[in-house]
Formats: C-alpha cells, structure tokens, sequence
C-alpha cells in the first residue's frame, strides 16, 4: 500500500497537501532569500576586512565560522555571496525561462517555417559547450555583473525553448486550441489564455531546476575565475579563493561548498514537493 | 458451493485527495454459474468496472476491498495473498480490456503475447501453447489463423486485435473470463464480428462470462443474466429476457427507454426551410503530398456535395475512416479543401477558418466529440463559457456573468456548476459545457462531431432531447456526424451515407428500412437490436460483407 503511505505523510493546509521534505526545503531556500536582500544590514564585518591574524582560522567567538586565506571574516563573506549567488542567478533564470518559454510557446502554435528557423538557431546555441560560451564571452566584453547575468540566460534558453515547447505542441493538439481557432482568436491569447494555464507547473519545475544549473554553472565560473572579480565574490569564487584550506579542512572552504549544496539541493527538494491543490469534489 | 462465482455484501473504498474515504461499490451481491455470462450494465461512475476487476481480487489504485467475500471456484479472493492472487489470474480468471490497441505491447508479435501467459504459469510448453493459440484465432474466425501470431499489433485492425485479446484470455483455459465494454471502440459492422466470435467461443467451451458494458442492446446479444449497477448498489437482476420485457427498477426502465424510437417533432415551417443555409459542392480534401492537379494523394472527403435548409438538420453516418470527420473540420475551415465550394448563407466562404470573417466563424459553430480535451482544463466553466461572449458580442463583465447563467440554464446544468473545472463534472455535463459554448455565440449552424458517443445511452438520449429543445427555441440548424444510426434518426430531416470518402446515399429517416445502396443495408442491418435472438438470427449478405466490411 504505497499509496496509502504517501497519502499518510502529507497534510493539508488552505486546501493543499504539503509534504514535510518540501517545507523544510521552503525554509532553507526562504532563509538563503532573506540573508540575500539584508545581507548588508548583518554581516559583522565588511567583506573586505582582514579581521584574523591568522588565515585559515578557524571557527571561534567573534569570527563564527573561520577567517580565509587573508585573514577575512568567512560569515560576512559568505553571507554576502549570498546576495550575489542568488542574485545573479535569479536574474539570469528569469531572463532565460521568460524568453525560453515565451519562443517555445509561439513556436508551437504558429508552426511552420518560424518553428523551424527558432528550433535549429536554438539547437545550434545548444551545441555549444556553456563553460566554454562563458569563457569566450568573459574574455571579449570582461566580467561584469550585467555580463555575466546575460551570458549565463543566453546559455539556458535553448533549453527552456525545448521544453516549453514540447509542452505546448501537446497542448496544441487539443480540441479545445482548435475550438479557439475557429473563434478567430490571436496568437496572444492562445498562448497567454488557453496553452500556458495548462503548462505552468511544469514550467515552474522547470525554472527551478534550471535555477540550480545556473547557480551550479556560475560558481564554476567563479572558480575558474571567469565570475566575479575581487573583492566582490559568490559561493563558487568563496571554494576557489579558499581551495588551499582542503588539506587543513579549515570552514573557509567547507562553509561555502555547503551553502552551494544546501541551496540547490533544497530547491530540487520543493520542486519535488510542491503543494499539491485538494480537487476532492463533496469535501 | 454451487455456483462459479459468489460475491457476498461486497464493498469497496476510494480514499480522495483529502484522504477521505468513500464508499464506491456498496453491499453488491452476484452468483454466476459455470458456463453462465452475466452482464453487468451501468451508466459510468456505476461501479461496473470495478466490480468486474474485484473478481480477480484486483482493486484499482487508490481503492480497497474493505468487506465482503469474493468466492471464485470456492476460493475468496478478497482474502488471498496477492502471491496467491496472482496465481489464479490468467490461468482460472482472465480478463480482455475494453482498448485491446492499447493492452498489446507494440514491440512484439502477437503470437509471443497471446502465449505468454502459459509461459508466465508454465501451464504447457510453448509448441503447444502456440497450436492451441492458432485453434482458437480459428474459432475467434480470424483472417489467416496461422499467419496472423507472427504480425505486429498495429498490422491488424482494431476488430482483430479486440478478438486477439480474447484468445489471449482463452488460451489458458480459463473458468471466467471478464470482458471489459471489449466493443464499445468499435464500428457497428466490426462489432457484430467480433460478438459473434466471442459468442461461439464462449459457448463451445462453457467458459462463464461477465460482459461489462453500457450497451443494453449489445449485452442482449450475449449475456444470460443481467445485473444493473448505479452508484455502487444492485439495482435488479434478472435473465435478459425478464430484464428486457418486464423492468421494474425504473433506472432499467430508463436505460431501455433510451432505446425506443422517438417520435421525431413535426416541422410546422416545413415550407420555409427550402431556403439553403450551407451549400458545399463537389469538395475534396485529404492529406499528404500535393499532386500536379492540386489535389492530395490521399482523399478522405472525395467530391462531397450536400445541402443544408434552415431550421433543418442532416446527419452523416459511416464508419470511422470514412471521412466524416474531416469532411465537418472542412466545412469549419479546420482542415482546408482541396477543391470545391462552400457556399453559407448566401455567401461563398473562404476554404481556411483564418482567411474568414468573425462574423462567419460566429455564425458556424463547431463542436467536439471529446469534450474532455474540448474544454481547457485549467479553467473554470464561466471563463469557457464567456469567451466568446467577450470575443464576438463585446460585452461587459457584468452582461457577461448574467448570459453565462442563462446558457448554463439553457444547457439544464445548474448554476452553481460556473465555479468548477471540467475534471470535477461528468461526461454529460462536460458535453453541455461544449455545447453551452457553442451556443455562446449565437450561431445558425452547428456542426456535432459525434457528440454523443463517449456518452452513456442515457445521458446521450438526454443531451439529444436537449439540442432538439433549443432547436425548436432558437431556429438553429445541425450537421450531426454520427457512427450511431439510432443518434442520427431521432433527430435528422435527412440522413447522408458516406463511405470511403464519397457519398453513397441521401435517404429520410423513415426510409432507412428501404435503403437502396448495399453498404447502407449492410450498415443499418448492423445496429444491435434489444432482442436477444437478433444476433443468431442475424443473415448477413457474404457478398456484401467481404466487399464493405473490410475488417
């Protein structure tokens, strides 16, 4: 009896049904937003600060979790990459999803040639390798925050075009498209009205996970050193700066690779978990 | 033990989303004999099926088999293991699926599928197994019965493969074996076949039966008891005799009601229905790649022509694949002819529905057969409902509001139903959303692609009795595309046969009996009757079945 079980470790709220892996996992990505928009108001340091007469030190009063490899309080550093991680990375997310969906929407309602031209430019897009694009766009306008936000949605929107788009050519097929084709209705409306209401958890899902890869891909620009410039750093910058504090396993390189792994995982956990809304027809 | 099957005070529970549970199947009782095919019968949402699936001890995801005792050949399978369950299925209890295309695996041969069971149960080796399946694709009178294992399932038609499904079913001698609605997919002219087949099989080999099915006049065919469900609960049983002749349930009484022929309303304008509101001459139009003279390869609508008066209806009938379908998506401008005109209300339309006026797409409406995939599911009723409103006649949120519950009047759906989504209403009322949505725009013309038939006997003589209601209120004409002669006579002036593409015949109702063209005598002779023997006694022209019914 599966069912019954996974049926047992749901409750319901406001007529949803909430699994507790998904709340917990709210909260995770709810406090790493907040930390995000005040992370100027409560870092005890200035991020630039060398606060430590030691680098690597490790956690103790004052310095909470350890100072990095100049002697920088790690907290306030983290705290800030915050900001800077998330930031960029909704950004970068929203951009790419936005437009990814959009395309794919109206190419799979108009069809024909449009779909065809948008489907191969953007498969050709998807050919290219995301850290290598990166790199060649870092190394031509420089990095720069606005850079990198674009070049990061520029990398994911071939492949939000792909599943919103294979989303709505289902849809597409419905009786009830061509009932509003026959009504004489726009392209506007069609994909606005009656597609996109029926592809939105999906899409949804999708922004998420997508979100993860950005994060995921940033930092690994960051660590090549390709993301962020000094002083200024995100999670990924944070590992790399701090990557000779493996052999001491000194916080300043854990505590970093930890917020990257609580983040993206946590994310992964509420697209798994979402609410689910009660349709119980006499309850 | 006496009897094959005894089922005692079963009872069965759907636990909702909400975790609440509900009772679905309450208190039935049944006994089948050995060699005995009870029919369970039943509008959808009766419990039917899933009394039919508690037999193998099988409860649908969700479901539970809460009381009661299912006694099969003295065993209770409610209180078996699933090992020991298991077991039994396939080898005592069989069970052939209402879609035989969608229970087949695509990627193997029919043979290996039909066979495997006794594989799975080591019931003989498979040399044998395969002699025997061959024996029975014979006696299921199959074409080629020793060719046929070796084909793919999408190499043989849709009467084959329902027929497949039940050698599959027989081939390990089972004592029972549940049919679920296994023709309700099919043609009327396939279905006989397929009846008839399962009828001589079952006979010869005494195998007891449960049919389930909402078709009164097919259950008559086969079964010899029949039990009538709705909502969970027995209503009578009886033999097929005493239930066709003598009902007292009164849902019986409804459910056989649905089948008399209905006195078709008068036309008191009779004279002022001479004038044409839709014209169509000589229309092509197909699919494929586009030849020199401009017309496709493949024709499904060939050289159609057809007349439609005002306040008139026609009806177009043949079996699925003869074109009837697109020759409705071409008169909409869905799908564009290749050739021909369109001439509606006096003016030539446009062969494509974007190149027409919003004025002549309000004035022809189209609608559905499946109204699930009709109605977008991620919206309340109201909003499906007042779009055209809002789209053709410009009005206003409040204006809007008000005609919403004058169609939701109009349609006989209560008010309340504007907040609900299409997945929380029945089919019925789905399909009087459609139509409400229809009706929305104020049109002259509705076309009806088989709206009736993904309903219940009932429901759908309902919903007919409705459009021929608003009809009479609101001057309107149909075009009603049907596979279903009873459909189309109870509210057609004239009825057009296609066949292959073409049109084979323009008859009245009332001259359906002195049909002139072989595949319409051939069609019409095909629609079950209520009486039992109709099926034994029924002569077919050998002739004209090897020549029309192709399957």
């Amino acid at each position: 009896m599966t069912i019954a079980r996974a049926a047992s470790s749901r409750r319901s709220f406001l007529g949803h049904s909430y699994s507790l892996v998904g709340v917990v996992a709210a909260l995770v990505i709810l406090a790493w937003t907040l930390i995000a928009i005040f992370a100027p108001y409560i870092i005890p340091h200035s991020i630039g600060d060398i606060v430590d007469d030691d680098y690597f030190g490790p956690m103790r009063q004052g310095l909470w979790l350890g100072s990095d490899y100049l002697g920088r309080d790690m907290l306030s550093r983290v705290l800030m990459g915050a900001r800077y991680t998330v930031g960029i990375s909704l950004a970068a997310v929203s951009i790419a999803c936005f437009s990814g969906v959009m395309l794919g929407m109206i190419a799979a309602v108009t069809g024909g040639w449009l779909d065809t031209c948008l489907s191969r430019f953007l498969d050709a897009m998807n050919s290219i390798p995301s850290k290598l694009f990166g790199l060649v766009v870092v190394a031509a306008v420089g990095s720069s925050i606005p850079a990198l936000i674009l070049t990061l949605a520029v990398i994911y929107i071939p492949g939000a075009y792909r599943f919103a788009r294979a989303l709505a050519v289902n849809i597409n097929t419905m009786d009830f498209m061509t009932v509003a084709r026959v009504r004489g209705e726009s392209i506007a409306y069609l994909i606005g009205s009656e597609i996109l209401p029926n592809i939105i958890r999906p899409v949804l899902a999708d922004f998420g996970l997508r979100f993860v890869f950005i994060v995921l891909l940033l930092s690994g620009l960051s660590f090549l050193g390709l993301g962020l410039q000094p002083p200024l750093a995100d999670w990924g910058a944070l590992v790399r700066e701090n990557i000779g504090a493996l052999p001491f396993a000194a916080p300043a390189v854990i505590v970093p690779s930890l917020a990257i792994a609580s983040l993206t995982i946590s994310v992964n956990l509420l697209i798994d978990n979402l609410p689910q809304k009660i349709r119980d027809r006499d309850a | 033990m006496s009897n094959l099957v005894e089922v005692r005070n079963l009872k069965i529970e759907a636990k909702t989303d909400a975790g609440r549970l509900v009772e679905i199947i309450k208190d039935v009782s049944l006994d089948i004999a050995d060699g005995e095919i009870v029919a369970l019968i039943g509008e959808s949402g009766s419990g039917k099926t899933t009394v039919a699936l508690s037999l193998m001890g099988y409860a649908r995801p969700g479901c539970r088999i809460t009381g009661g005792e299912i006694n099969v050949s003295g065993r209770n399978m409610a209180a078996l293991s699933e090992k020991e369950r298991a077991k039994s299925r396939g080898t005592d209890i069989a069970y052939v699926p209402q879609s035989a295309a969608a229970a087949f695996n695509p990627s193997s041969t029919i043979m290996e599928q039909v066979i495997e069971v006794t594989r799975i149960h080591k019931l003989m080796p498979p040399e044998q197994a395969r002699k025997r399946a061959v024996e029975l694709f014979k006696a299921l009178s199959l074409p080629d019965p020793e060719g046929i294992g070796a084909r793919y399932p999408h190499q043989v038609s849709g009467g084959q493969l329902q027929r497949l499904a039940a050698a599959m079913a027989l081939i390990s001698d089972p004592k029972l074996v549940i049919f679920d609605e296994p023709t309700t997919a099919l043609d009327v002219t396939t279905q006989i076949d397929v009846l008839k087949a399962f009828k001589s099989v079952m006979r010869a080999g005494g195998v007891a039966g449960v049919y389930v099915s909402h078709d009164l006049a097919v259950v008559a065919q086969i079964a010899d008891r029949i039990v009538v469900l709705k909502g969970g609960e027995v209503q009578e049983t009886g033999t097929t005799a005493q239930i066709l002749s003598a009902a007292r349930h009164p849902y019986t009484r409804e459910l056989l009601a649905a089948f008399e022929p209905k006195p078709r309303q008068a036309h008191a304008d009779a004279d002022a229905g001479t004038k044409p509101l839709l014209r169509i001459d000589n229309v092509t139009a197909g699919y494929g790649a586009v030849r020199a003279d401009g017309l496709p390869v493949i024709r499904a609508v060939n050289s159609v022509s057809l007349v439609v008066e005002k306040g008139r209806n026609l009806g177009v009938i043949g079996e699925s694949g003869c074109g009837k379908s697109t020759l409705a998506r071409v008169i909409a401008g869905i799908h564009p002819a290749a050739a021909g005109d369109i001439v509606f209300d006096g003016r030539e339309l446009e062969r494509t529905a974007r190149k027409r006026s919003q004025e002549q797409l309000r004035e022809m409406q189209i609608v559905f057969q499946y109204a699930d995939t009709a109605l977008n599911p991620a919206k309340p009723v109201e909003d499906i409902i007042s779009r055209p409103l809002a789209f053709y006649h410009r009005l206003d949120r409040q204006a809007r509001s008000k005609r919403v519950d004058e169609l939701l009047d109009m349609v006989r759906l209560p008010r309340t139903l504007r907040y609900r989504h299409p997945s929380e209403l029945s089919g019925g009322q789905k399909q009087r959303v459609n139509f409400a949505r229809a009706l929305a725009a104020h049109p002259k013309l509705i076309i009806c692609d088989e709206i009736t038939s993904a309903l219940d006997t009932v429901v759908a003589s309902a919903v007919i009795e409705l459009l021929k209601e608003l009809q009479r209120e609101l001057g309107l004409s149909y075009i009603f595309i049907s596979h279903d002669l009873s459909v189309v006579e109870a509210i057609c002036d004239e009825i057009m046969v296609m066949y292959n593409g073409e049109r084979v015949e323009l008859i009245t109702p009332d001259k359906v009996k002195a049909s002139t063209h072989p595949y319409s005598k051939l069609l019409f002779s095909s629609v079950p009757k209520l009486d039992p023997t109709w099926l034994d006694g029924l002569v077919r022209d050998p002739e004209l079945v090897s020549r029309y019914g192709h399957r």
